[in-house]
């Protein structure tokens, strides 16, 4: 499609997504914002700075349609394969549509409310208007703003102060490819009060070998001494393209922990910005990616120190094989009255193959004088001493390879706080790597 | 057992083995000393199969067979283990992960069947006795923030679960305190059998007190300059090594 027939294309699904008069007002007026941004800005162009390394032209090309349910004969049966502990509160969607038959909200303390976006706009939740579009960045970012104008569907979840979630609770959103290709666009919204806990994992899991797109955004608030440990299991189809955006503001001595597990998927681009906007937060960001065959996955983070006494800690690694591609864009910024700020940020790749290609780029613009930044990078192969020393006890050398492999993978696993989870993404590289 | 003929062995561009010939029988323990730079390690090396090393003449017969021509895995299922001077960290890979899939493969190549989870935590457990180590660090990725002598004490345990019957000991003592030192000795020692031999590899004679050898072999510039019993130990802590250069001290 020609870059106006594309902008046509994506105007009409907007009209045709949602009745009239069956959006609040703020939200209607959003989306008009949104998609007017949207035709603005078009697609990213190759060779922009943020899309340096990946050319988003296969996702651009194809007028992805609606979904039209042909996913409903789904069964719970996709829940091993999407790493979710069936015992925990969830909510399913599919192809981007809130599936009650597949949610499950038993064992949420009163108070929490975890309900579908078209749920909670219906009844007008109070909060939605309050954060919903506060924080993403729909006139500056292209995929942010086609989210924004075509969001129907997607995850709320709000916690009131002073409330400690007793269970992780599960967002799963399964892509199923149809005889059209797909596109979603969910659009979660998770909202702490002040004190409260929780741990939210969002699961991306495409079945079957067709395109499809999966545009996501989640834009999440924590009030003062929150905690928080949220994760993103992407799973996506071998010919799934996924594109996702994670907006976090924090306030003052919040706890935040951003997991952010890339298996699948085609053609991956994660954004993922933090903002310390209050003193004493702590901000760890853990994030793998794993990519093979013809596969390219772009993350980009962006941590921002905004007030004195933060920390940041950020360790990505990626393992590429095949002919992949992994690029790793690490943005730091600390404002000039975020003095004390300690922040660190590793990034490490590890290229199984002749033909696989990493870049790794540590962006750091620093307006306080009295901080700890630091910055690595690595890319590079197998250590040639472990793989020995590992053949000289008798093992085969693709076993070699495997198991270190898998512990290079391991390190940001092991650091899974929730322990089914942990223990299937574990399981999940042993057999990813067994199979070379 | 083992049988070395003429080897010699190059790196790079520089011949660091030259000539060398070495017979070692069954249930036999030979040291081998000598000075730094004499080709101790590489020699170690090369028995195990590292790569870097070429070798230019000779052979190394194991058992009958063409050593030099098998890979590290082969040798490893075969009965050889290297005992390393510097044990390489693996973040990430346990001790007991790895050494279980390890044992397993040897296991396969002699026809007997895998051991599980369970048989192999107790067989483990077994072990570590043998060179009193904790439970909790073989738990832990493997020599991750080990000192020295536990380090060394965790290549004892490999070769105790392992069962090898050429074991090739690289400077095993070097690092180590007279406490870790007994410990590492006492492991070796509870390992010799008439089947199992071991070749010894010490910079310094204080080790060979506790694992006391058969025979000592002196390795002087890339060659074996003298061999003898025990004693010749001794020899060299008073002499020290320098007294090999003189042509007189090769004749005698």
């Amino acid at each position: 499609m020609e870059a106006l027939e594309r902008m046509e294309h994506y105007r009409s699904l907007f009209r045709e997504s949602y009745g009239a008069g069956a959006l609040p007002a703020w939200f209607a007026r959003l989306r008009e914002s949104a998609i007017e941004s949207f035709t603005q800005l078009g697609f990213p162009a190759p060779g922009s700075e943020d899309w340096k390394y990946t050319n988003v032209d296969p996702i651009a090309a194809v007028p992805f349609a609606h979904a039209n349910g042909e996913g409903a004969a789904l069964t719970g049966e996709i829940f091993a394969s999407a790493f979710v502990d069936v015992a925990c509160p969830r909510l399913a969607f599919v192809n981007g549509a809130y599936s009650e038959r597949l949610s499950s909200l038993n064992g949420l303390p009163a108070g929490v409310r975890v309900a579908s976006l078209r749920a909670a706009l219906g009844s007008n939740d109070a909060a939605l208007e309050t954060y919903l579009g506060r924080a993403a960045r729909y006139r500056e970012q292209p995929f942010v703003a086609l989210n924004s104008a075509l969001m129907e569907d997607g995850a709320v979840v709000l916690v009131p102060e002073g409330c400690r979630l007793p269970a992780p609770v599960y967002l799963v959103f399964v892509s199923t490819a149809e005889a059209k290709p797909v596109q979603s666009q969910p659009r979660n919204l998770l909202v702490l009060g002040a004190g409260s806990e929780a741990k939210i994992v969002e699961s991306y899991i495409g079945l079957g070998t067709g395109n499809y797109f999966t545009n996501a955004v989640t834009e999440l608030f924590a009030a003062e001494n929150a905690v928080i440990d949220h994760y993103r299991v992407q799973r996506e189809g071998d010919r799934g393209f996924h594109v996702g955006a994670l907006e976090a503001h924090l306030s003052n001595r919040c706890s935040f922990t951003a997991h952010a597990i890339t298996l699948g998927g085609l053609l991956v681009r994660n954004d993922l910005r933090v903002v310390l906007d209050g003193e004493g937060c702590e901000c760890v960001l853990n994030g793998l990616y794993l990519a093979d065959g013809d596969r390219h996955v772009d993350n980009h983070t962006d941590i921002e120190h905004a007030r004195p006494r933060t920390t940041s800690f950020e360790l990505y690694k990626g393992i590429l094989s095949g002919s992949a591609r992994g690029v790793f864009n690490g943005k730091i910024i600390v404002h000039k009255d975020a003095q004390k700020t300690d922040a660190r940020q590793t990034n490490k790749n590890l290229l199984l193959s002749d033909h696989a290609v990493a870049n790794s780029k540590p962006q750091l613009e620093i307006y306080a004088d009295d901080v700890k930044c630091s910055h690595g990078s690595t890319i590079g192969q197998l250590d040639g001493d472990a793989l020995f020393y590992l053949r000289s006890r008798g093992l085969a050398p693709d076993d070699a390879r495997s198991l270190l492999s898998y512990a290079f993978a391991s390190d940001v696993v092991n650091r899974v706080k929730i322990p089914a989870l942990r223990e299937r993404l574990d399981d999940y590289l042993l057999s990813r790597f067994r199979r070379k | 057992m083992l049988e070395i003929k003429n080897l010699r062995v190059k790196v790079g561009e520089r011949e660091i083995l030259r000539g060398i010939d070495l017979n070692v029988g069954a249930g036999e323990v030979h040291a081998i000393m000598g000075p730094n730079g004499s080709g101790k390690s590489t020699l170690a090396h090369v028995l195990a199969g590292r790569e870097n090393y070429q070798v230019t003449g000779g052979e190394v017969r194991y058992d009958g067979k063409d050593l030099l021509a098998m890979s590290p895995e082969e040798r490893a299922r075969a009965g050889v283990f290297l005992a390393f001077q510097y044990p390489v960290e693996i973040p990430g890979v346990s001790t007991t992960y790895f050494l279980k899939a390890a044992l397993n493969a040897v296991r396969k190549h002699r026809g007997l069947e895998e051991l599980d989870a369970m048989e192999f935590l107790t067989l483990i457990k077994e072990k570590i006795k043998l060179v009193e180590m904790d439970q909790v660090l073989i738990n832990r990725p493997l020599n991750e923030g080990f000192s020295g002598g536990e380090k060394k004490r965790n290549e004892i345990l490999q070769m105790a679960v392992l069962d090898p019957r050429l074991a090739i000991l690289d400077e095993t003592d070097s690092g180590l305190d007279i406490d870790a030192l007994r410990i590492v000795a006492g492991g070796v020692n509870a390992l010799r059998r008439a089947d199992r031999s071991m070749v010894v590899i010490t910079h310094y004679q204080r080790l060979l007190n506790y694992i006391v050898p058969d025979f000592i072999h002196v390795l002087f510039d890339g060659r074996i300059v003298k061999s003898g019993a025990k004693e010749l130990a001794l020899e060299l802590e008073s002499k020290g090594y320098d007294w090999l250069k003189s042509p007189a001290a090769a004749l005698s």
